[in-house]
């Protein structure tokens, strides 16, 4: 039996929920917090080929922008398009309806080696 | 980490803590620079109430002296002859080449007596250059350790008078000594009315603690003091003045009496001449980005052409107008409201719209 969904976490502070062969990403509620109040999110265009690491998405708070990364190759399937006018969602459900986008995932064995959610929240202390 | 290891701590830091502030690095502090209310709240909070701010890591500069008068007027193009007893005045150190040392706020305590307040980074440099500057004059020159916060917003002259402070009669752009030890001026960094409030570090805790339990009042980071700054289209120095920009260029000519633009004895002042007369090369304009996304300082700007214009010297979102809002210089035939101009971001071009500052009506009255 595997579970219907699994959920990684990266160092960089991003979550990975993978269902059915595809992965939804966004920023944990550690990085929203640290971030503060979001006010822009720069989301890329589906269709867009992505590799691992590439900066994909840009948050914006008020005081300063930071990049968040693909966490794995693949294709652009999907953006949260209601970020565009309400980017504050990122803070007040980072890790639901504050999603960032969905992609396809071209390697699963680049998932291998990432945070469960017990070891993501050990990593914070 | 030896680099946060040799920040300095503000002497009211557990206070912050026990208040919820994250710190950040800046100037060599560390600074709180938010509190639980979050960035945006701390923003509005400010403006529709009051915000209190620990700004200890300013540095107030004594002078006194029988010379201290000869010496103000040789460091800043001010008219020191008429500046009359408590009025503070927003000036500059210059260079022999009128390029801006720090921009300060000069008090006048007595005839012999002044207050600089400096800013935190240029501090050392600034207190070095006063006393170069002052070798052969008859003054004291000293640094005080105090603590310096400031209350600012609508409601900061109620909140003060209820501390036992009567401030009814005080002007903006003036200042005192309240108490022995304490240094106070109706000024600040935001746009609205407030107050600045030196005093020593033993009273601190106490006042601080007093201000911060009247409901109307809440502790605002450093985040937040840069965007309500930004909005009122206030300098800050490191980005948008430095030794290289000069007063005219950076827009600020209404701090320079008219009297001293065409020369006097103060340092800088034949060059700063030459550029009044000549007109600057660039200008300080306020930036308005179309869309939402944040321009920020750093980011170069093109003509349509694609030739240079200038560059964004400070940028980000202003919670209050709800729009990105950001400053810099360009090409002083660029320099007209309405000129629109691209920002490249992240390779990607950003139209921005030439623009009044500031970007919202100050409710700061002038003196």
């Amino acid at each position: 039996m595997t579970p219907l969904s699994t959920t990684y976490y990266t160092e960089d502070h991003e979550w990975i929920r993978v269902e059915n062969g595809v992965a939804t990403v966004g920023i944990t509620d550690h990085a929203q917090e640290q971030l503060g109040d979001l006010v822009f999110i720069d989301l890329p265009s589906p269709g867009a080929s992505v590799s691992k690491g590439d900066a994909l998405v840009v948050v914006e708070s008020v005081k300063a922008a930071s990049d968040v990364y693909a966490p794995v190759d693949g294709e652009v399937k999907s953006v949260n398009e209601a970020l565009t006018s309400e980017p504050g969602l990122v803070n007040s459900a980072a890790e639901g309806d504050g999603w960032l986008w969905s992609m396809s995932i071209a390697d699963e064995s680049q998932l291998e080696g990432l945070m469960d959610a017990e070891t993501y929240k050990k990593s914070l202390d | 980490m030896t680099e946060s290891e040799s920040l300095k701590q503000l002497p009211l830091q557990a206070l912050h803590e026990r208040a919820g502030a994250k710190f950040a690095p800046f100037a060599g502090w560390s600074m709180p620079v938010s509190y639980p209310l979050g960035v945006l709240k701390e923003h509005l909070h400010t403006r529709e109430h009051a915000g209190l701010f620990d700004i200890s890591h300013m540095r107030l500069i004594e002078v006194a002296g029988p010379d201290a008068a000869d010496l103000v007027a040789r460091l800043c193009p001010v008219e020191v002859a008429s500046q009359s007893l408590g009025a503070c005045k927003y000036t500059f150190l210059l260079n022999d080449n009128a390029g801006i040392i720090d921009d300060l706020i000069v008090t006048r305590l007595a005839d012999d007596r002044f207050m600089i307040v400096a800013n935190a980074g240029r501090a050392e440099t600034d207190e070095a250059w006063i006393r170069t500057v002052a070798a052969e004059h008859d003054v004291s020159i000293e640094a005080l350790d105090r603590v310096f916060l400031a209350l600012q917003g609508p409601y900061a002259a109620a909140v003060m008078a209820e501390t036992g402070f009567d401030v009814s009669d005080m002007r903006f752009m003036s200042g005192g000594e309240p108490r022995p030890g304490w240094f106070m001026t109706r000024s600040g960094y935001t746009g609205e009315d407030g107050f600045e409030i030196a005093m020593p570090l033993d009273r601190a805790e106490t006042f601080a603690e007093t201000l911060a339990a009247d409901e109307r009042v809440s502790w605002i980071g450093l985040a937040a003091r840069d965007s309500l700054r930004l909005e009122a289209g206030l300098c800050l120095y490191g980005n948008d003045l430095d030794e290289t920009t000069d007063p005219v260029s950076a827009g600020l000519t209404w701090a320079i009496p008219k009297t001293l633009r065409a020369g006097g004895s103060y340092v800088g002042a034949s060059r700063l001449a030459e550029i009044f007369a000549s007109g600057p090369d660039e200008k300080r304009v306020g930036l308005q980005a179309e869309g939402r996304q944040p321009v920020r300082a750093g980011a170069p700007l093109t003509v349509s052409d694609g030739k240079p214009a200038g560059r964004v010297t400070s940028g980000g979102f202003g919670p209050s107008v709800e729009h990105p809002v950001a400053m810099g210089y360009v090409r002083a035939d660029l320099a007209q409201t309405g000129t629109v101009l691209s920002a490249d971001v992240r390779g990607r071009p950003i139209a921005m719209h030439v623009t009044k500052l500031p970007f919202i009506t100050k409710r700061s009255q002038k003196g």
